[in-house]
């Protein structure tokens, strides 16, 4: 009764202040912004309605700030407010009372409250830290709603910092009973992993509690995460293929409640996002890829509906099925599919299907042959879209045939494109393209800078500058190449510069500067001439016109060019550019003292590219080490200082042992070191960095994408010529059955219908574009691909004569393929695996282990893991259960008859070494790639075997791993070893080598490239070390370099400090020095001489560690080791 | 162009976060999110009916955006393709009547299913309101707003039961008459 009475009280007020406001009292809430509205539609003028939102907004204004404003009128108030925020004003003002009322209102008006705070304020707007204590009372409240709204914000926005303060409330509701709550409380877990992937380090196991939930729901929001976690690192999460698959399966099979059906397909959201983890975790991997084989088939026969939803199923599945370990049953299928989005009438499956072809055709370029005739209709389409996107596949498929084509049809989209973005974009690859294809470069070059302008990344002419001043491969020919330049930019100068861009004018600058002395009967006077012509021009930017000054600078040698590059120096040495009046004085001086012009630019001399620059700064280092000794701070990395940054701004409010900081303290120098030492060492720590910021971004795009380019163009030369002659001619090995597929798949295409003459221009088009995609011989190609359309249209009219349309087929057999008896044997090999389980197949490669022998015998390369090496990279540290590669056994049988066939050929010397499970890497169809590593005492050996599957093709190998080998042959069916020893240069967490094989089969032939990744982790360097507790003192003042953190005990009744060590030493091989009481001493080194001891403490039934060595970062990928050792089960 | 640029990244690496931690970086190439960018509803007219925004950007940013965003696909032909290449990012509209509907997804996502989700927001919509038109979205936008929120969280679709979204929307609502209703007669007396 008091409650009524007092919320009464509270009414009162308000609605005395509405009756002060005559007009606006009798308005209901909703009404009020409906007059908003209302009039601002009415209003004609930007003008009008800005000033009627700007009243508004002060009306909002006074109103918000009042005292007597309720919450029920401040919810109205919000909603307005947000309206004028949605207009485009701006109404910061009511930012905090948002806040206000999410905080004080009731429900109702705490969703209002949530919503506009959602929608007012971005991550890292400060006022956020004022609704933390609001989140948390309604996270902790009884209303559901309440909770509900909570983590719905939560999920949105919520300053990261503060992410311990709600942790252990969110990760509660985990268990909540309602489904709604868990579903919400997973996906804010998987924000907080997207902003601080540290602080959910811990609760790894609850995911998948939330995975295996009996609520779809919940399901479905751990996927999210899961997809997250399994992108960084799909190793860790291989043992939960399995469960993964049968999700999927389930949801196929229509087992999930009708509700969560859409157009009567089940789940369609789920099964994308299954099928997106499927294919990370098959990537690569063969025996994880063969799990999911049934369940992908499944999935494309289901999605036969015509239906957006199930074509967006397919698409996913189709990319799935290209991207983990192939199976050409399953690809045949996907081609198929790719098939009919290609031709589908609808614009938007036909955009699909060029974005699905553009992702398999460098691993498949026998499909874009196949859609030829549609990819050329696609570049002449009317939406730019469409357009751009042909052209992103023409780019995946350029070789050194077509590369003119291609490059012509890019130019033409730039001349009409209009969008800068594009430019840029396709400006950038016509650069690529013309570096890769050096006699294309030059003129395709100046259409490149006259056409992209000044949008283009600088990098494109520097790139070519670049290129054109170190040359290619003969003197000659660079001398004609730069003749040539200098020869037509002269004739471009004399023409209409003003029309050129500016980046183009200076390029012509630099290389009239540096090369027009190459052309002999060319007076530098002239040159400076049309030089001075460009400074005159209104339209040159002050930059252009230094780089004239420059180009004059160094032209100005000749009597001649002496007086008229004084002139141009006086007029510009007084100018208020001070770059340009630099630039003049350089002129002024050089040109008046000829000795020191021929000095500094010597004529005709060339720039000298051994000048070194000493990027590590080294010249320093004396200033620094003065500096730090006279009490300065060591140099932080950025990414420290912002760490320690954000670290000092916040309280700690959780237990020490929670969040990884893995590169806090790797760097922390302190005096006890020479200052040598001191200035490698912050050197390498920022190096470090800056490197894995660098190198990433190239890493980024080689690695995961097969390696298609080389010196000679496509590289992947061998495989097509195979592919295509099994495609376009069904080989007389297939069964009949198969052949009827082929056939029924093939008459369901529509041939595109064109007037004959128009058909013979794409036709040529096509041979020109396709070119050396099918065949070695250009020639060959045009009567193939002539052919293919021929036999199409014959089969259009003899509709139903299936068996004549074959035998027509087979007898084009002979002009369209021109495929070896070797290749024809490789294509039956590769059918008889695939209609075969694979468990025989590799049976069948492997029965007689003592028919192989050792090709050549084992050649040693010695090899160095570098840190400056971009192969090299580690994984996230977010992995919860990692399996080690050293002592996970062997999992399935064929695996392990596999090892033990691969076994005899360890080379002897390392027999008496345990080694690792043999993994097989990659493979072709006519070899196998296997490694494992071998732990030795004093380093790591990497062994490679090289099997030759095929029969009797000798085959010529290369494996560049680390360093290159000499080529070397290896007979049909025996296997190649190669070792390499690894040391460490720079510790990480995992160590992940990549390598590239190249060969060529039969010997001789062009050579094809695979590419593979080996990865190990640190704890395979690591051995222990034995040392006395007197020398563990010593060492441990010594070493600068720690981290702490506090680790998990193993559980065990009377001696759990030794039983964790024993573990420790157990899994990671450390050795334990001495237990004494509660702390132990554990020692252990980085192969032989990079020490690393660790203290342990048992504190309030944890252990606390502290780790110490010489090393930089060594102590926190240890620990990251420790972590996961005594995490495991 | 380029401070718009900057910006863009600079949020992108926030929302990582973790540039620090060694690898992480590397692995953006492969790691590719599947997080809607944004969400737009326009008019024919250009005007702004509903804007989400699932990744951090200014105000500024998100009104050039926006502005350019709208041009580009008001300018599209009724026949052409649903789907957009925009700087980094794919667009993905549809219209339904006066309505635009119009997300941003990162290139590798799944246009399609975009598509998709568009649609559902639709059928949404369109269940609550009971037919739905532009002046029920424009005069009752915070609904749409929850309804968007019920749906997608964070970017990522949330719950893509029909019953189930609307039946958490419904509950809320729900609660809102029951405490409308004491208040209303409060009201009154406090009128009367």
């Amino acid at each position: 009764m008091s409650d009524v009475v007092e919320k009464t009280l509270t009414a009162l007020p308000s609605l005395l202040s509405l009756d002060s406001q005559p007009g606006s009292a009798k308005l209901s809430s909703t009404a009020k912004l409906g007059n908003l509205i209302r009039g601002i539609t009415e209003l004609t003028s930007k003008h009008e309605e800005e000033k009627l939102i700007q009243h508004e907004l002060a009306s909002i204004k006074e109103q918000v700030s009042s005292p007597n404003t309720t919450m029920r009128q401040m919810r109205e108030l919000m909603v307005r407010a947000v309206y004028c925020e949605m207009l485009g004003y701006e109404a910061s003002f009511s930012y905090i009372h948002a806040i206000k009322l999410a905080q004080q209102g009731n429900v109702l008006e705490k969703r209002v409250g949530y919503l506009a705070v959602s929608l007012f304020l971005n991550e890292s707007h400060e006022l956020l830290l004022l609704l933390v204590n609001t989140v948390l009372k309604d996270l902790q409240s009884t209303n559901l709603i309440e909770v509900c709204m909570a983590l719905t914000v939560v999920c949105q926005i919520f300053p990261k910092d503060m992410i311990p303060v709600i942790l252990p409330i969110v990760e509660e509701k985990l268990n909540h009973p309602k489904e709604i709550i868990r579903r919400k409380a997973v996906l804010a877990l998987h924000k907080f992993y997207l902003i601080a992937p540290n602080q959910v380090q811990h609760i790894h196991n609850k995911f998948r509690k939330a995975l295996c939930d009996k609520d779809p729901g919940v399901m479905t929001a751990s996927l999210h995460i899961y997809l997250q976690l399994i992108q960084e690192n799909a190793e860790a999460y291989k043992d939960l293929t399995a469960s993964f698959v049968t999700i999927l399966k389930q949801v196929v099979g229509g087992k999930l409640p009708m509700d969560f059906n859409y157009h009567s397909v089940p789940a369609p959201w789920l099964q994308i996002q299954l099928l997106r983890i499927l294919s990370l975790l098959g990537k690569n991997d063969q025996r994880t890829s063969e799990v999911m084989y049934e369940v992908l088939d499944e999935s494309l026969r289901r999605a036969e509906m015509n239906h957006n939803i199930t074509y967006a199923i397919l698409y996913e599945c189709v990319k799935c099925v290209y991207t983990i370990h192939p199976k050409s049953e399953l690809l045949e299928k996907a081609a198929k599919c790719i098939g009919n989005f290609v031709l589908s009438p609808k614009i938007n499956l036909k955009y699909l299907g060029l974005k699905a072809l553009t992702y398999v055709v460098q691993q498949d370029p026998k499909l874009a042959l196949q859609h030829q005739m549609t990819i050329i209709e696609c570049l002449d389409h009317s939406d730019v879209i469409i357009k751009r996107e042909t052209l992103e596949l023409l780019f995946r498929i350029t070789n050194a045939q077509n590369v003119t084509v291609i490059v012509e049809k890019m130019l033409d989209f730039l001349r009409l494109s209009k969008d800068d973005h594009m430019t840029i974009d396709i400006v950038g690859k016509v650069a690529e393209l013309a570096e890769k294809y050096p006699f294309k470069h030059y003129s395709t070059m100046n259409a490149v800078f006259s056409l992209g302008g000044d949008m283009m990344q600088p990098e494109i002419p520097n790139g070519f500058l670049k290129l054109l001043s170190e040359g290619f491969d003969s003197e000659e020919e660079d001398r004609k190449l730069r003749l040539f330049a200098v020869s037509s930019y002269i004739s471009l100068l004399q023409g209409e510069p003003s029309k050129l861009p500016q980046r183009f004018l200076q390029v012509i600058c630099w290389v009239l500067g540096e090369y027009s002395f190459l052309k002999e009967d060319l007076e530098p006077s002239v040159v400076l001439g049309l030089l001075t012509k460009l400074l005159d021009m209104k339209s040159s930017s002050s930059e252009t016109k230094s780089w004239v000054l420059v180009a004059m600078t160094k032209l100005c040698w000749s009597e001649a060019a002496v007086s008229e590059a004084q002139q141009v120096a006086e007029t510009y040495s007084s100018s208020f550019d001070t770059t340009l009046r630099q630039r003049a004085q350089e002129l002024q001086h050089l040109s008046r003292d000829s000795q020191l012009h021929s000095r500094v630019l010597p004529p005709g001399g060339r720039l000298e590219p051994d000048e070194v620059v000493d990027s590590s700064l080294s010249f320093l280092d004396g200033f620094v080490s003065e500096a730090l000794s006279a009490g300065a701070a060591p140099y932080k990395p950025l990414h420290q200082r912002q760490e320690e940054l954000s670290r000092s701004k916040v309280l700690s409010l959780e237990p020490y042992g929670l969040s990884l900081p893995i590169s806090t303290s790797s760097c922390s120098i302190t005096d006890r070191q020479s200052p040598t030492l001191l200035s490698t060492s912050s050197g390498l720590s920022g190096d470090g960095t800056d490197f894995s910021h660098r190198g990433s971004s190239t890493t980024l795009r080689l690695d995961g994408v097969k390696r298609v380019w080389g010196r000679e163009g496509y590289l992947a030369q061998k495989k097509p010529v195979e592919e295509v002659a099994q495609v376009e001619v069904p080989s007389p090995l297939r069964s009949p059955s198969q052949q009827g597929d082929a056939n029924s798949c093939r008459s369901k295409t529509p041939t595109p219908t064109a007037n004959p003459e128009c058909d013979q221009e794409k036709q040529q088009l096509a041979s020109s574009l396709f070119g050396g995609l099918s065949s070695q011989s250009s020639v060959c190609l045009i009567s193939g691909a002539a052919k293919m359309v021929n036999i199409q249209r014959f089969r259009r009219k003899a509709k139903g004569q299936r068996s004549s349309s074959t035998t027509n087929e087979q007898r084009a057999n002979p002009t369209v393929s021109s495929a070896s008896a070797v290749d024809n044997l490789l294509c039956n090999n590769l059918l008889e695996a695939d209609t075969e389980p694979i468990n025989s197949s590799a049976k069948q490669t492997f029965q007689h282990p003592h028919s192989l022998s050792v090709a050549n015998g084992a050649c040693d390369a010695e090899a160095i893991l570098t840190d400056g090496d971009p192969k090299e990279r580690n994984q996230p540290l977010s992995s919860e259960d990692f399996v080690e590669a050293d002592d996970s056994p062997p999992r399935e049988d064929q695996e392990r008859s596999k090892d033990s066939c691969l076994t005899p050929h360890l080379p002897a010397e390392l027999s008496g070494f345990s080694h690792s499970e043999i993994i097989p890497l990659c493979s072709s169809q006519s070899l196998d790639l296997s490694a494992c590593h071998v732990q030795t005492d004093n380093s790591v050996v990497l062994v490679v075997f090289i099997t030759n599957t095929s029969e009797d093709a000798n085959l010529q190998i290369q494996v560049f791993c680390v360093c290159e080998s000499p080529v070397e042959e290896v007979r049909g069916r025996s296997v190649s070893v190669r070792q390499y020893s690894l040391t460490v240069k720079m510790p990480l967490v995992h160590f992940e080598l990549v390598g590239m094989l190249s060969y060529s089969i039969p010997a001789g032939m062009p050579q094809a490239m695979m590419q593979f990744s080996y990865k190990l982790p640190l704890t395979s360097f690591i051995r222990p070390l034995t040392v006395s507790t007197e020398e563990y003192g010593s060492m441990w003042l010594a070493f600068s370099h720690d981290t702490k953190q506090n680790l998990t005990l193993i559980k065990e009744e009377r001696e759990p400090l030794t039983a964790t060590l024993n573990a420790l030493n157990k899994k990671l091989s450390l050795h334990v020095v001495e237990i004494i009481g509660v702390e132990g001493l554990v020692a252990c080194s980085l192969l032989q001489d990079q020490p690393c001891l660790m203290h342990c403490r048992v504190h309030a039934g944890r252990l606390a560690v502290w780790l110490r060595s010489p090393v930089p970062d060594l102590p926190d990928c240890l620990l990251y080791h420790c972590q996961r050792a005594l995490q495991e089960p | 162009m380029d401070g718009w640029m900057d910006g863009w990244m600079d949020g992108w690496m926030d929302g990582w976060m973790g540039g620090w931690v060694d690898g992480l970086l590397l692995t953006i190439g492969i790691t590719s999110s599947f997080q809607m960018q944004f969400m737009l509803l326009f008019s024919r007219q250009g005007k702004l009916r509903l804007q989400k925004w699932y990744v951090p950007l200014s105000d500024k940013e998100k009104k050039k955006i926006t502005r350019e965003l709208v041009q580009t696909v008001l300018a599209r032909k009724p026949k052409m393709c649903s789907f957009l290449e925009w700087r980094d990012l794919k667009i993905v509209y549809k219209r339904y009547a006066s309505l635009y509907f119009c997300c941003a997804i990162e290139d590798q996502d799944n246009e399609l299913i975009t598509l998709e989700i568009i649609h559902r927001y639709v059928e949404l919509l369109d269940k609550y309101f009971g037919s739905v038109c532009e002046l029920d979205i424009i005069f009752n936008f915070e609904k749409a707003y929850f309804i968007l929120d019920e749906f997608l969280l964070g970017g990522e679709a949330q719950e893509t039961s029909k019953k189930n979204v609307l039946k958490a929307i419904e509950q809320a609502d729900l609660l809102q008459e029951e405490a409308e209703t004491p208040r209303s007669v409060l009201e009154e007396i406090g009128l009367t």
